[in-house]
């Protein structure tokens, strides 16, 4: 069962587990009965920590963040995140009817941030993104890169010590996302979050995280998980990622094939 | 762990990558500019102008060549004009049109405030949209006239016959663009609302709410046709000196009078108000609603 931690509401390190999963099984009602989808997970998270989840399709990692993000419910065992995370989607997930800065007003709304504030208080978000100036911008006139930035704005307005993202940036084209992996680790530090991030890119999972936890598929186990100490600033194209990056995708294929010998 | 302290290549890093960002989304930021006037005349303006332009020659030759000679049955545009004119020039026309526009606008506000709470309750209600989904969707089908008769029996012929009219004409057109919206509203949305603390009744008022804005709107100028169109077969059918004249009843009269030009401005003008209430208010408000969510593809 999922043990209480001290809500840190006063904004002191009082928590010593970001998000602590224990012992976490999901299943859905398929078509051939129950269908086993996460099976006995088990993570921490630790204040500050930056992981991956990485995994191929039939993981269940996503499963997994809906369950953390408190928007499903386990069949089994117990998650605690310290207060609520805030989450990102693959899609921008942005509110057409609103500005790209009402976006954040609203978050800052909804979490009880007073009115007076709320306009500079956005101003500074978009400021972080390095998109200052853009608070009267319509959705659909900022670029695919330009709204995942206001979106992670907009997370980090909920002031949540645990941001969860669901492949983010697996819609960006390839330069873009090169970009925002570098924004994203600089966001990172700055701000002293915890990250859980979900991708099956593994040489995104090793630039960005400290370690990487690998899952198998169908049902979702924790196969591995590797500690990345490679020095920042990373890049892509570095020659420890890739040596990395090779040795966790040989480790992948080999959770793949598994499938295919039954 | 990785090292996380801060050396000054970091600080040139992180200048490239102001500069590398600003110079992505200057190359990806898509400009959009209003159409020039002239566009939109030769493209918007023109077109609708030529055809009824076309239209009034076809009308005025089959006068002139006496392909029709019978003024009885078709008058020539000039005859149609002069009775507005006249119409107009002993104070009678923004009458008639007063008395239809007034009745047709109170009308329609009645049944947005019925059918907006109505179409909420059936979106959120599974039961009560079982129950009455169906029924509602029927009604849209059935010719408003058929409750003319039911109204005059119930109310009498004065002006809540009317508006009873109206009402079920337009009350689930309107209900069924909300509930449509609502259904439309993308599930992402909701999650996303959720996870920022959206829910239950800040959950409808933050995000379902607007976001079904576009079929609400849709809805409502569904709903205006409806309420014009039950609103004159109303006068039409149940016209009485007593209740003042309006467009239907001017139709009436031109058909009691054989005033065959007298009927013609009276469609023409049920037509022309029908028309310039859709241009003057639900079309601008729909484009706003579109314009400013991206939603309007430009050709």
């Amino acid at each position: 069962m999922a043990t209480t931690l001290a809500k840190a509401a006063d904004g002191t390190q009082s928590a010593t587990h970001a998000a602590r999963i224990e012992h976490v099984s999901k299943s859905f009602a398929g078509p051939a009965g129950q269908q086993l989808v996460l099976d006995d997970i088990s993570l921490d998270v630790a204040p500050g920590e930056f992981v991956t989840l990485l995994g191929a399709s039939g993981c269940g990692k996503s499963t997994l963040l809906n369950l953390v993000a408190g928007l499903d419910k386990p069949t089994a065992g117990g998650i605690t995140t310290d207060g609520r995370p805030a989450l990102m989607f693959q899609e921008h997930a942005l509110f057409p009817w609103l500005t790209a800065g009402k976006n954040i007003e609203l978050a800052l709304k909804l979490r009880g941030t007073p009115k007076n504030e709320r306009r500079e208080r956005a101003e500074q978000l978009l400021e972080l993104v390095r998109l200052g100036g853009a608070h009267g911008k319509r959705v659909h006139e900022l670029s695919g890169g330009m709204r995942q930035r206001v979106a992670l704005a907009r997370a980090l307005a909920q002031e949540s010590r645990l941001l969860l993202m669901d492949e983010p940036f697996a819609a960006l084209d390839a330069i873009t996302r090169d970009v925002l992996h570098d924004e994203l680790t600089r966001i990172w530090r700055e701000t002293g979050l915890s990250v859980l991030f979900v991708t099956h890119n593994v040489r995104e999972a090793v630039r960005l995280a400290q370690r990487v936890v690998l899952l198998s598929s169908r049902p979702g186990r924790i196969a591995r998980q590797w500690t990345v100490d490679i020095p920042h600033p990373r890049r892509i194209e570095d020659t420890a990622v890739a040596e990395l990056s090779v040795e966790i995708t040989e480790q992948l294929r080999g959770e793949i094939r598994r499938h295919g010998q039954h | 762990m990785a090292s996380t302290d801060t050396t000054p290549k970091d600080a040139k890093d992180a200048g490239d990558l102001a500069g590398l960002e600003a110079g992505l989304d200057a190359l990806e930021t898509v400009q959009t500019t209003r159409k020039p006037f002239r566009q939109t005349l030769t493209q918007k303006i023109l077109p609708p102008v030529v055809a009824v332009a076309l239209v009034l020659t076809v009308w005025q030759s089959l006068i002139t060549f006496k392909v029709v000679d019978d003024p009885t049955k078709l008058p020539a545009p000039a005859d149609v004009w002069m009775v507005v004119e006249k119409a107009w020039l002993q104070g009678e026309l923004l009458g008639y049109i007063w008395t239809s526009v007034s009745r047709g606008l109170f009308g329609f506000c009645l049944a947005l405030l019925i059918a907006t709470p109505l179409g909420l309750l059936l979106a959120r209600v599974k039961l009560v949209r079982a129950a009455i989904g169906p029924i509602l969707s029927g009604l849209q089908s059935l010719p408003s006239v058929a409750w003319v008769p039911p109204a005059v029996i119930w109310l009498g012929l004065n002006n809540q016959m009317m508006y009873a009219v109206i009402l079920l004409g337009a009350v689930p057109s309107i209900a069924n663009g909300l509930l449509s919206g609502v259904d439309q509203v993308p599930p992402l949305f909701q999650r996303a609302g959720r996870t920022l603390g959206a829910t239950g009744l800040k959950g409808t008022w933050h995000i379902t709410l607007p976001a079904a804005l576009p079929g609400y709107v849709a809805g409502l100028k569904q709903g205006w046709a409806f309420s014009w169109r039950s609103l004159m077969a109303a006068e039409i059918i149940a016209s009485f000196p007593d209740l003042g004249v309006g467009l239907g009843q001017l139709l009436e009269n031109g058909r009691n009078a054989s005033d065959m030009a007298m009927v013609f401005e009276a469609i023409l003008l049920i037509l022309t108000v029908g028309i310039a209430v859709d241009l003057l208010i639900f079309s601008p408000l729909e484009r706003r609603v579109l314009r400013t969510r991206g939603l309007l593809v430009k050709s």
